[in-house]
């Protein structure tokens, strides 16, 4: 099952040549970019690791499409993605964050129902990469 | 694959066949680049040439490629010799102007630094800290002042060394993102390529900064003072003319930045004289700076302990 988090996730995976055309937006804008990397799915974990400091003061997307070379080196197989943080005073928000790399196969989510008291069922999700094999290894590589 | 888009209208002629240098130096608008450093630097006429080679250069790679001959991309990073003051990083920043319309980097800004932006202070902080000056420089220029400090022989356990390792690696790997210019002292660069072949062998263009004579100090002068909207009476310019040539003999002589230093202490000196006089002022008055607020700089001071 394609998880689908943050921007373009609903397209096809994108090219170098778009997700630095992105960048670059982000750049025009302002912004900050960072790269953060995981290998937990779930939809909840916004917690991703960093993938070293937030970018400041850049021009350009290529020293971001070279650190993102060195990240999927390291990490491949895991989700990584693209954030963009906006520092203005009333914002100071991630603005954009778009998965740039996912596993190549992705095994979904099992729907957990636990029975609580009366006829209460509660449900929550978990995922089979996260149940089969501890972190770091959840993705043949 | 150029070529094909280059038949569009507009051009009449065969475009894969022939490319109009001079139509395209125009288009490119590097005409105007080089025009306004002839125009706005005074003096540094070997500079000025060597910057119009380069240019050039660009110009018929950009051709040649049009055409469709193949070529490898120039080597665009440069070294700038010359002593302090003689407008290294003024022509830093057209260089990155000329190579933006040409369109050898994309972005066409200046990152400069010197050695303390590079190298860290503990193992292990060197590297993120090259990396991420690098990385701000991707697209432009990045101007590396008194690049010889980044090399300290007497020390083999310096950080500097692993600087210049990271460097010279993004210098072949990504020369399409990133041009450098190293700068400095000539006798010093010069022992700096030497213990460095590696460098040496990736920087293509050498370009010689003369230090300026007295004359085209004078001129200098007038320029800035121009632009801050003050001038030199006639006496006080024949002063000034004295007092270059008696700053050139003293230490520490920065070529145009000593011009520049000279000048706003005469401009404190004449504000505390119109200040102190008391009476009105009119533009005239607050525009001129007189011969006393040259002279009583203390280069004119008889030789003190």
């Amino acid at each position: 099952m394609r998880i689908t988090q943050g921007a373009f996730s609903f397209l096809p995976d994108l090219t170098d040549a778009q997700i630095s055309a992105q960048i670059d937006y982000c750049l025009r804008q302002g912004w900050a970019v960072s790269i953060e990397y995981t290998d937990d799915p779930h939809p909840r974990n916004t917690y991703w690791s960093m993938w070293g400091h937030p970018m400041f003061d850049l021009a350009d997307a290529a020293g971001v499409m070279g650190e993102l070379a060195e990240c999927r080196a390291v990490h491949r197989g895991c989700y990584i993605r693209i954030n963009a943080f906006d520092s203005t005073h009333g914002w100071e928000t991630v603005r954009m964050s778009f998965i740039v790399d996912r596993p190549a196969d992705e095994p979904g989510f099992r729907l957990i129902r636990q029975e609580g008291e009366g006829r209460v069922v509660r449900y929550t999700l978990e995922s089979y990469a996260v149940a089969r094999a501890p972190e770091g290894v959840r993705y043949p590589g | 694959m150029n070529a094909v888009e280059q038949q569009a209208p507009g051009l009449p002629e065969n475009a894969v066949a022939t490319v109009d240098l001079a139509a395209e130096y125009r288009d490119a608008g590097v005409a105007e680049v080089l025009d306004s450093l002839e125009r706005e630097l005074v003096g540094l006429s070997p500079v000025k040439r060597r910057v119009r080679e380069i240019a050039a250069l660009l110009l018929v790679d950009r051709a040649r490629r049009k055409i469709g001959l193949a070529t490898e991309p120039p080597s665009l990073h440069m070294s700038f010799t010359g002593n302090p003051g003689t407008g290294k990083t003024t022509v830093a920043m057209r260089m990155a102007e000329i190579l933006l319309r040409l369109g050898y980097v994309r972005r066409g800004h200046v990152v400069a630094v010197t050695r303390d932006d590079l190298v860290g202070q503990f193992i292990g902080h060197t590297a993120p800290k090259t990396k991420d000056v690098l990385k701000r420089a991707m697209g432009g220029v990045l101007f590396i002042d008194e690049a010889y400090y980044l090399f300290r022989p007497e020390n083999e356990k310096d950080y500097g060394q692993e600087a210049i390792e990271i460097l010279l690696q993004v210098m072949e790997n990504q020369r399409d993102d990133l041009v450098v210019i190293l700068a400095g002292y000539a006798d010093r660069m010069e022992r700096f390529f030497e213990s460095n072949p590696g460098l040496k062998s990736r920087v293509a263009h050498h370009i010689d900064f003369p230090d300026y004579s007295n004359g085209e100090l004078g001129e200098i002068a007038a320029t800035m003072l121009g632009q801050w909207n003050y001038r030199l009476d006639a006496a006080g310019r024949g002063a000034f003319d004295e007092y270059i040539a008696l700053r050139r003999a003293r230490p520490h002589f920065a070529n145009a930045r000593s011009v520049r230093n000279a000048l706003d202490r005469m401009r404190m000196r004449q504000a505390l004289r119109l200040f102190e006089s008391g009476a009105t002022v009119d533009a005239a008055a607050l525009t001129t700076l007189t011969e006393a607020d040259v002279r009583s700089s203390r280069h004119f001071l008889p030789a003190s302990p």
